[in-house]
């Protein structure tokens, strides 16, 4: 699992960015660092699960640190629901080939053709069923570890989950009966099959990634900052229309400045009421939230009080 | 404003680094309100945001354990299964808190939350004490602790928290409340001495009513000091094991290409440094091979050339061509005497209990090493603190063990070195991370 490096990538760059103060990021940023190197080194056949979203690009940017731009020694992997925002996927594409990373693509329409996901009906959201299609990707690459960008204080399931998460042969996740994680000692020994998921941002806030985003510039899709939109409101949610989300009945649209806290597929990601123009901006902005950046904008977590959880244990991210 | 802080945003802006965070466990028996301190500790520091708090209302009650009880099974048996990481910051400073269990079953997992933890507090429930009783047959009546705040605090203890603080809480729901403080007091300063314990503060409490807290209760049981939170403002971050050579454990090797320059070695160790520092032209010793070699260059975590010290990331270029894979570790030269037997302090965590003979695997830094347990030297008793004999070690008890090991590591007592003294051990069948070992000086138990 060893990459190559050319040794002039050891050289310091010409130009070093200029750097805030900022004790607690590079904490943050080094753990990060140390937990990506793990990975390179513990696992035979790792992946890094990328969407183009903001907290994927963050762990992107501590890969470039700890193995230098060109040289992330895994492949990227994107579970696809076919129900994406286009500037997501086509600044994912664009970031995948300036690192020169291998971007592997599975579809959830794909497992719909395959039949081993059937919709409920045809306006079903896709995106519980992209754990069927992520173990299938598993299986077909053989995958032992994927690195995903969840955080900790994003959810209270994901408040509960260890850095190298264990999941059992049918990618479940045992809530009740986790592996004790000591020091920074990893037990990372897997029986065939099985496999871990591993996160390497557990310990870093919304404001600490968009504290790391504003510090080391690191680029985004343009709907993370505000932009005009085609809106309506909907359970005290501003629900985009699109194609896929079309207004109802009854329903006023509306055009608003919005921006998107979080991103995932269109038919459950909802964006903010926000002029904020700049990574600067939204950090002002999160200072100042009341609403949880998963509360103000998925409509999958709010089915039920452990929807998360549920979605989890069958295999989601 | 209802903000994820006290100061206001221009403020924290304006600082933008708030110190280096806190990370502390709530720890203690079931039912002793731990989670409702951190919903407290959440709620007063304004952290909590709208949709969590309504989230946790029931019936017009906000229930402020349900914040932290994030999985179902666990809201549906009112218990705290596993450790639920939360984040807060104050205008002094961020703090990351593991929200332990309580009961001894889910002793495994307040081990996980204590092992990274600067600081610990440890709840005592006032209520399920028997303060009030003061003799019995003409002797003064001994006020036992439960057995979960003695082994949890013991257990900080062992682990090198660096501070322990004890909040004794439900105070409200006692009449005579500053006797009931004075008494709970005494009996925990007593098994603290007793069991070699250092104290940081013991902090009147009442979690559910928010008195010293936050901010303090004045006038009340007699205590003038600080409240909780801002005495966990002001405590220290675990410092770094002074006094140790140098230390780096391999965790990934990463080889140049192309490079016709012989002069150095033309692969990078990366790792995180377990003590001492390292910089250019520094002698290193490889364990297990014992070649000697001299510092080339040092790069940061982030690639950039400097001297990096303990507990931060490393890369190595050695000036030479040696025998170096994962898991081996570059000593000080001469520092240290590899061991083919360790003596330790094992903290027992798997449901399959630890029995004399068998083998397991073992792992310090990124080593992989076969141990088999020698012997069981004794198991201590929670309750007496005395050491008893064992044949065997049950989950969650704590004991020493001999440990014979397949190769020689370099260890420290954990005393002294906590990443030269501290081990796992995996269970070679089931996989499941089985035993906190703390190694301990070898001629402490003959």
């Amino acid at each position: 699992m060893n990459a190559r490096t050319e040794t002039e990538l050891l050289q310091p760059p010409m130009h070093s960015p200029a750097r805030l103060s900022n004790t607690h990021l590079d904490a943050l940023e080094e753990e990060t660092v140390f937990i990506l190197r793990e990975v390179a080194a513990a696992f035979e056949r790792p992946t890094l699960l990328f969407s183009g979203g903001k907290d994927s690009l963050v762990l992107l940017k501590c890969a470039e640190k700890a193995f230098g731009a060109g040289r992330i020694p895994y492949p990227l992997l994107m579970i696809d629901t076919g129900h994406n925002f286009p500037e997501v996927t086509d600044y994912r594409d664009q970031r995948a080939k300036e690192l020169g990373a291998e971007l592997i693509v599975r579809s959830v329409e794909d497992s719909m053709k395959r039949g081993t996901v059937r919709l409920a009906h045809p306006g079903e959201s896709r995106n519980a069923h992209q754990s069927v299609t992520l173990l299938e990707a598993i299986e077909e690459f053989r995958f032992d570890a994927l690195i995903g960008g969840a955080r900790r204080d994003e959810e209270k399931a994901r408040a509960k989950e260890r850095i190298f998460s264990h999941r059992d042969s049918f990618g479940q996740w045992q809530p009740k009966d986790q592996r004790p994680e000591l020091w920074t000692l990893f037990n990372t020994r897997l029986a065939p099959g099985e496999h871990f998921r591993v996160f390497p941002i557990s310990n870093w806030t919304e404001l600490d990634v968009w504290q790391y985003i504003e510090r080391e510039h690191v680029g985004l899709p343009s709907i993370y900052y505000t932009h005009k939109r085609e809106v309506v409101e909907r359970r005290g949610l501003l629900v985009p229309v699109t194609g896929l989300t079309p207004a109802r009945d009854g329903e006023t649209v509306q055009v608003r400045d919005v921006r998107f806290r979080t991103v995932g597929d269109i038919t459950t990601t909802c964006p903010v009421e926000s002029l904020a123009a700049d990574a600067g901006d939204v950090v002002l902005e999160t200072l100042s939230v009341d609403v949880s950046e998963r509360g103000a904008t998925r409509m999958d977590d709010m089915t039920s009080e452990a929807s998360m959880e549920k979605r989890k244990k069958d295999g989601y991210f | 404003m209802s903000a994820t802080t006290t100061a206001s945003p221009q403020e924290l802006a304006a600082h933008g680094d708030t110190g280096t965070a806190l990370r502390f466990i709530t720890c203690g028996s079931v039912d002793d309100g731990k989670s409702t301190l951190i919903g407290r500790l959440l709620v007063d520091s304004k952290t909590v945001l709208q949709d969590q708090l309504a989230g946790v209302q029931r019936g017009g009650e906000t229930d402020l354990a349900l914040l932290t009880d994030g999985l179902s099974a666990e809201r549906e048996q009112g218990i705290t299964i596993d450790v639920a990481y939360r984040y807060f910051s104050t205008a002094k400073r961020k703090f990351i808190i593991g929200d332990a269990p309580g009961h001894e079953q889910y002793t495994r997992n307040m081990v996980t939350a204590a092992s990274a933890a600067d600081a610990a507090v440890v709840l005592v429930d006032a209520t399920k004490l028997a303060w009030a009783a003061e003799v019995e047959d003409g002797t003064v009546v001994k006020r036992e602790l439960l057995p979960q705040t003695r082994r949890h605090s013991l257990l900080c203890h062992l682990l090198r928290v660096q501070s322990i603080v004890f909040a004794v809480n439900k105070l409200d729901a006692i009449d005579d409340a500053g006797l009931a403080f004075e008494r709970i007091s005494a009996a925990l300063n007593a098994f603290a001495e007793a069991a070699g314990v250092q104290v940081a503060a013991i902090v009147p409490i009442s979690a559910l009513k928010g008195w010293n807290v936050a901010t303090r209760h004045a006038d009340w049981v007699g205590y003038e000091g600080p409240s909780l939170l801002e005495l966990l403002e002001e405590l220290p971050v675990t410092a770094q094991d002074e006094a140790v050579p140098f230390a780096f454990p391999v965790q990934w090797v990463e080889k140049f290409s192309a490079s016709a320059d012989t002069s150095q070695g033309r692969r990078v160790f990366w790792g995180r440094v377990a003590s001492g520092h390292v910089e250019p032209g520094q002698r290193v010793t490889v364990l297990p091979s014992n070649q000697t070699a001299t510092v080339a260059q040092v790069l940061s975590h982030t690639r950039q050339p400097k001297s990096v010290h303990a507990g931060h990331s490393a890369g190595i270029v050695l000036d030479r061509e040696v025998d170096v894979s994962r898991g081996d570790w570059l000593l000080a030269p001469e520092a240290f005497e590899p061991v083919r037997e360790i003596t330790a302090t094992v903290a027992w965590l798997d449901d399959e209990p630890l029995v004399a003979g068998r083998v397991y695997w073992a792992l310090q830094g990124h080593r992989w090493v076969k141990a088999k347990v020698a012997r069981i030297v004794d198991r201590v008793n929670i309750t007496t603190l005395e050491s008893e004999p064992a044949t065997q070690l049950e989950a969650n008890a704590i004991g020493d063990v001999v440990l014979a090991l397949q190769q020689p590591l370099a260890v420290l007592p954990f005393t002294q070195s906590r990443a030269l003294g501290s081990l796992v051990l995996v269970d070679t069948a089931s996989h499941k991370t089985a035993a906190a070992v703390l190694v301990q000086p070898a001629a402490a138990k003959a």
